[in-house]
């Protein structure tokens, strides 16, 4: 692809890393307030160990293939 | 759309059709809370700024119908294998797994990784070097414009009739996980496609396809890595289906398939390894265009052999968390009394209306819901709408793509100007869309029709198949051997489905065998139209005078000069990672026997 079109990875890293974001906020006040969510397994708090891997993917992305970056 | 069109019968019944029946009245399985809808908004803000962003890059007929053939390998691979990964084949899928066990895992690995490799290794380079835009493309350029004609108005009319299918059906798939009105979900939903796809062509189709994979991992992985733990692991799954089920082999794949009734499915190995791994899955994998066009679109040739390839390891990974958690459901889900809960058939949920009783294919829906809290539970619905905005985005941008190619320019307006076929692309696929929105209503107000759509796509795979193969492999066949082949074959198909339609009793000579069910009368009815095909094509092309070789080059094995491609590392060469591909798909085989 040309190096002026933003990349697909782009995109992809920008939307992991808003759903990240949004998962592991919603994981951290989980986990502060003790309120859990009515799952199986809640006390695994997968939103805050699988939103944190999304954010972290997410920005990896985002980042090395920013629109712009040689 | 493979898949689906096999899932019907798998599932013991339409999906659809007993979906339509429990969305009446039925309490959805899943309430969404305001982070679930922004991560369900966010994902259409996403698609539609893709979209438009892609516009300036859709100006020519080249760019618009493939992508500009700037795909990279990985690209086109994912793609490739997710135009494939729809929602209601994830959800039928599971929903076999839960009733079948493993066996259903032969629909993604033999059913799927030798016909990639094949299409990769072997075809591609005929596909790519005589730059056709499409398959029946390839069948005008070896076989002149009557086999292209067939196949042209066959493929449009089918895609855009089960894009229709796949519209409804996930709108009904909405209307019973989340209560959503149907209207809602078919208006919300093809609008967004359409302008997504008029406004950036085969591109945005693809970003978009790449998006969903990643979509559909992130959302679905959770459940079968939450149901292990909760399972005690694979061994403990496993323990736990022996002791609960001790009648019923849910675990091995090949070890039942002695013969058609010692087995849930009634399949003998032979149609598995014949039927579904030659016939059905070469002639999806390698002639269906929804598929091929993303491979087309690659920015070389290396890049177009290595993306099936590419898409074989993914397609073999794909039953973690399609057949895992079917088979997890088993021994996971529980009734609110902590009794273990029985997924029953479709006929037996209508049936008993308000009983609180769960068909199979809505296993991966209760998953979800039983691990996925709010946020990650959107994550998941927005997977499966995202599976299906892409599918039906591969059916329109096909079916402009075949429109534009090989029925508008060969028989209404042959010497126009590059625009106009751009904007012919740009008005065929909001027609798409909206001729997908009339059939799904036609769908919905006569259900039984989808039962004819699914078969009906069916009929044309297998003589395509046969077609294209005898085209690519014989410098002997003629023009008309094409052609007779190509029709004699789909009416051999369309022949033996109405035999068995009006004497079910013709099963046992189509199937081989009076045990064998609908899923092995599919199989063998494909090896035989196949068969008629090639046999067609050889006898009639004896009578005619094959082309001047000079004539078959970039089109016929052993008439063709290949480009000769740079060298490269060990790494970076297809026959490297397809070796790699048999090994692994011949370990799952022999580990799962």
């Amino acid at each position: 692809m040309k190096e002026s079109e933003i990349s697909i990875w782009f995109f992809i890293g920008v939307l992991l890393t808003i759903y990240g974001a949004l998962i592991l906020s919603y994981g951290i006040w989980e986990l502060v307030t003790g309120n859990l969510a009515n799952v199986v397994l809640a006390r695994l708090h997968a939103p805050v160990w699988w939103g944190a891997l999304m954010l972290l993917l997410g920005l990896f992305y985002a980042l090395r293939f920013r629109p712009g970056k040689a | 759309m493979l898949e689906l069109a096999l899932t019907s019968h798998v599932a013991g019944g339409l999906i659809p059709q007993a979906l339509t029946m429990l969305a009446i009245g039925a309490p959805s399985l899943a309430h969404l809370g305001p982070l679930d809808i922004a991560v369900i908004a966010i994902y259409f803000a996403m698609v539609m700024w893709i979209g438009f962003y892609l516009k300036k890059r859709a100006n020519t007929s080249e760019e618009f119908f493939m992508a500009g053939r700037e795909m990279t390998a990985w690209i086109a691979g994912l793609s490739f294998v997710s135009a494939n990964l729809g929602s209601l084949e994830l959800m039928g899928w599971a929903g076999s797994a839960y009733q079948y066990g493993i066996l259903a895992a032969h629909w993604y690995w033999i059913g799927a990784v030798p016909a990639m490799l094949f299409l990769g290794i072997v075809m591609m380079p005929f596909y790519y070097v005589c730059k056709t835009h499409s398959v029946p493309g390839y069948l005008k350029l070896r076989f002149g414009q009557g086999s292209s004609i067939v196949a042209a108005f066959s493929f449009a009319f089918m895609t855009i009739l089960m894009s229709g299918v796949n519209m409804f059906s996930m709108a009904l798939v909405m209307k019973v996980v989340l209560g959503w009105d149907i209207t809602f979900s078919i208006v919300i939903s093809s609008l967004a496609v359409a302008a997504y796809v008029a406004l950036g062509g085969l591109r945005s189709a693809i970003f978009n396809e790449v998006l969903q994979f990643v979509l559909i991992w992130g959302g679905a992985l959770l459940v079968p890595i939450l149901g292990l733990t909760e399972a005690g692991g694979w061994t403990g799954l496993k323990a736990q289906i022996i002791r609960n089920f001790p009648t019923q082999d849910y675990l091995h794949m090949w070890r039942g398939l002695g013969h058609f009734s010692d087995n849930p499915m009634g399949v003998h190995w032979t149609g598995i390894v014949l039927g579904l791994g030659f016939a059905i899955s070469f002639g999806y994998w390698t002639t269906d265009f929804l598929v091929v066009q993303r491979v087309l679109a690659a920015n070389s040739l290396r890049s177009a052999r290595m993306a099936p390839v590419i898409g074989s390891f993914f397609k073999m990974a794909v039953p973690f968390i399609v057949i895992l958690p079917g088979l997890l459901g088993l021994v996971v889900l529980q009734n609110a009394d902590g009794s273990i809960m029985h997924l029953v058939g479709e006929d037996i949920v209508s049936a008993h209306p308000g009983a609180g009783m769960h068909s199979y294919n809505e296993v991966l829906p209760l998953m979800l819901v039983r691990y996925c809290s709010p946020g990650l539970l959107g994550l998941g619905i927005t997977a499966l709408i995202a599976g299906f905005m892409s599918g039906m985005a591969g059916n329109v941008s096909a079916f402009a793509a075949v429109w534009t190619y090989d029925i508008y320019q060969p028989l209404i307006n042959k010497n126009a100007r590059d625009e106009h076929y751009v904007a012919i692309g740009r008005w065929a696929t909001i027609l798409g869309v909206v001729i997908s929105i009339g059939a799904a209503y036609l769908v919905m107000n006569a259900k039984g029709i989808m039962d004819y759509v699914q078969a009906l796509f069916s009929f044309f795979i297998a003589p395509l198949l046969g077609a294209v193969l005898t085209g690519m492999f014989s410098k002997r066949a003629t023009k008309a051997g094409g052609f007779w082949g190509l029709l004699i074959g789909t009416l051999t198909s369309v022949g033996l489905w109405a035999w068995v339609k009006i004497d079910p009793t013709a099963l046992r000579y189509v199937a081989i065998s009076p045990d064998a069910k609908d899923m092995a009368e599919n199989m063998y009815r494909a090896l035989w139209s196949f068969s008629v095909t090639v046999i067609v094509v050889f006898v009639v092309s004896m009578f005619g005078h094959a082309r001047p070789l000079a004539e078959l080059n970039g089109l016929v094995y052993g008439a063709t000069k290949l480009p000769k491609e740079e060298p490269v590392p060990f790494y970076k060469n297809e026959w490297y990672w397809a070796v790699i591909a048999v090994v692994v798909f011949l370990a799952l085989n022999i580990i799962f026997w």
